[in-house]
């Protein structure tokens, strides 16, 4: 607020000095040139009367000549002041709108007022650098989940563009440089409510600064990180970011899944998907001769992917340089030589992973046309030309910036749920089959609400009293009971129990629980509430766990307690 | 030499000598304070004021500091002569008093105010 005050009087010093100096001109000839009353005696005017005189007249208020007639030598002075007092306004206002119009005074006054909205955020928020595509989708999700986020973004329009989404929440964005600390510390780094810090810029160095900015003003939150290069991810781990995510890496390793266990990968994106998302029928990469146009930084992933699951892998790059053990063919892939070079009409499939979408489209169209039954991969780099890959509507569609928001939420939201799916991944692709069948049987094909309960003082206090002070019984199967009619089912399944260092995929209803577990759930997001009241109010607990329904008021209470001692 | 600098240190020192000139002779004796004085001490420290706006070194904001203080001082002083009657010649002694001192005080302002310019100079080197 002070910046804008100190602007503001800087760039009206002039024309207030021509104002003071008028009215000071203005006082002074009043006060000297004398009027001449009735009997034709002079008078003068105080220097008051003068001020009263040139404040009413110079604002335009006129009142007229006060206290009494002027003289005609009164009058062509104050003709001159009017006219010299109008030109002072004048340069007063256009002083002012052109401060109004002002960017530094512009920016001063939005900054102003996004560090006042951060200072009054009292709910826990997460804090977003680079609200590009990625971030839009992650700003998106949260505010679909409900939870506040503050956005740093180094493009002015799209910071304004921000506002104009139809969000619930009314989210503060700062057009700022995310690599200075000043601005972190604007955007609330330092707040008691900040839950944790998404670099997500798509420049990697600014994501490092933002890192580093973190692990030094605030280092008990945790930041997550988008990094293009391995170079970055490894730059960032030295100084222990807790997550790192590689867009291109984190795709080989679906690749890989999905080769090796389709129903284990569907598992997985379908689980950490983002909410809403329907569980599609996919058929999985087929096991064959694959061809790679594009071997950069995305290339180098999938082949390695590929190689992993022992599959033979052709290359199509413009400069072959750096592929030394690989079969490779030069050229774009957009032509059909190269394509035909590199075996498409016998190939199983085909990954399009330029750094330019006009390019993979035409890749994967010119070899579906070359070979009608071809598996084609493609990579998407802009959110803009959505609609050309969904009308061209590939087998699978590559988008980073899903990816990045999709691995975020996951992490944010239950990080347990990582700790599953990467428990579910060694148990190999038929135990993956049966419990998607059990999940969808009971859940619908919606992507779930995950959630995790801590049995603990603070997650679950009724719960954690019942198994601490009254040596109660708790069965995970209870934590399911619907807390209006115990013998009815929450639409919700138990995938992970948490105890110590252990993990327990899939526990079964009769695993009683202790004090400090952690059970990671899937279900419906009524479920999700039907489900609390019981973990924090002692009289639903009862019921829920005894179906014994107590009264609740201390008078009752007592009369309940008399009533069974007489009995 | 900065024509900036000069306008600057030229306005505050008027407003001290101004406001010393005002001050000078007999506390109580109407013969010895004019109101023209007061009337240019008066407009010269709005100038210097306004002059110290938007500087936002700690110098700054002391320079500016002191500047309010004087005017509202004067500021002061002008209501009491205001009240007490329309024309000058009839001022008591108590009134005169009053108004005087009240100038007394914008002048220690205005002498800290450039007691500072001085010392802010003789800082720097050049």
């Amino acid at each position: 607020m002070s910046s804008v005050i100190f602007i503001a009087l800087r760039r009206l010093r002039a024309p207030l000095i021509l104002l003071v100096a008028v009215f000071a001109l203005g006082i002074v000839g009043l006060v000297l040139i004398p009027g001449v009353d009735a009997e034709g005696r002079a008078w003068h005017l105080t220097v008051f009367q003068a001020l009263y005189f040139m404040t009413y007249t110079a604002t335009t208020i006129g009142f007229g000549e006060l206290p009494r007639e002027f003289g005609q030598a009164q009058r062509i002075w104050v003709t001159v002041v009017i006219f010299l007092s109008v030109v002072g306004w004048a340069y007063l206002v256009a002083s002012l709108l052109g401060l109004a119009r002002d960017k530094a005074f512009r920016g001063a006054l939005v900054a102003g007022r996004f560090r006042r909205r951060v200072r009054a955020l009292r709910e826990p928020f997460y804090l977003i650098c680079g609200f590009g595509e990625t971030g839009l989708l992650v700003g998106r999700a949260l505010d679909w989940l409900g939870t506040r986020f503050v956005a740093i973004e180094i493009d002015e329009t799209r910071a304004q563009e921000l506002e104009l989404l139809d969000l619930a929440q009314d989210a503060p964005a700062l057009a700022g440089d995310a690599r200075l600390p000043e601005n972190m510390l604007a955007a609330g780094l330092a707040k008691r409510e900040c839950r944790g810090v998404l670099a997500l810029t798509n420049d990697d160095h600014a994501n490092l600064a933002v890192a580093m900015s973190v692990r030094l003003l605030n280092p008990n939150i945790p930041v997550l990180c988008r990094a293009m290069s391995p170079q970055t991810a490894a730059n960032m781990a030295s100084f222990g970011s807790d997550h790192i995510i590689n867009p291109f890496a984190k795709f080989g390793e679906y690749l890989a899944l999905a080769i090796a266990s389709p129903a284990g990968y569907r598992l997985a994106s379908w689980l950490a998907g983002l909410p809403g998302t329907t569980l599609k029928a996919q058929t999985a990469p087929p096991r064959g001769h694959w061809i790679v146009c594009g071997y950069g930084r995305f290339g180098r992933e999938v082949v390695q992917a590929f190689r992993g699951q022992g599959i033979d892998v052709t290359v199509i790059d413009p400069n072959d340089a750096g592929v030394a053990d690989l079969r490779a063919v030069r050229g774009r892939g957009t032509e059909a030589e190269p394509l035909l070079a590199a075996g498409v009409d016998l190939a199983a499939g085909i990954v399009a992973g330029t750094d330019d979408d006009v390019n993979n489209l035409s890749i994967a169209v010119t070899a579906r046309a070359l070979n009608a039954r071809l598996f084609t991969i493609v990579r998407q780099n802009l959110q803009a030309n959505r609609a050309l890959f969904e009308a061209y509507a590939a087998d699978i569609t590559m988008v980073s910036s899903e990816i990045v928001a999709n691995e975020c939420l996951a992490r944010l939201k239950t990080p347990a749920l990582g700790r599953f799916l990467e428990l579910a991944r060694g148990k190999g692709d038929a135990w993956a089959e049966a419990l998607l069948e059990r999940l969808i049987a009971a859940l619908g094909d919606q992507t779930p609400e995950i959630w995790s309960v801590a049995i603990s003082a603070t997650g679950a206090p009724a719960l954690h009293r019942a198994l601490m002070l009254e040596k109660g019984k708790v069965l995970l199967g209870d934590l399911a009971r619907d807390s209006g009619a115990r013998e009815r089912r929450n639409a919700c399944v138990p995938l992970l129990l948490t105890r110590g260092g252990g993990s327990l995929p899939l526990p079964a209803e009769e695993v009683p629980l202790r004090a400090g577990d952690e059970v990671l759930f899937a279900g419906a997001p009524r479920a999700r509430r039907a489900q609390s009241p019981m973990l924090s109010n002692v009289n639903v607990r009862d019921y829920v766990l005894s179906g014994i329904d107590l009264p609740g008021g201390l008078i009752s209470m007592w009369a309940a307690r008399k009533r069974r001692a007489r009995r | 030499m900065n024509l900036e600098k000069v306008i600057f240190g030229f306005f505050i020192v008027l407003a001290a000598t101004l406001n010393f000139g005002f001050v000078y002779g007999e506390v109580g004796n109407p013969q010895h304070h004019h109101l023209w004085e007061f009337f240019a001490a008066f407009v010269v420290n709005v100038i210097a004021t306004v002059l110290k706006f938007g500087d936002r070194t700690q110098v700054g904001a002391i320079h500016l500091a002191t500047s309010l203080v004087a005017v509202l001082q004067l500021a002061a002083a002008a209501l009491v002569w205001t009240l007490a009657g329309p024309s000058d010649a009839g001022l008591s002694v108590s009134t005169m008093s009053s108004i005087v001192s009240l100038s007394a005080g914008a002048l220690l302002a205005n002498v800290v105010s450039v007691t500072i310019l001085i010392v802010e100079t003789t800082m720097q080197r050049r």
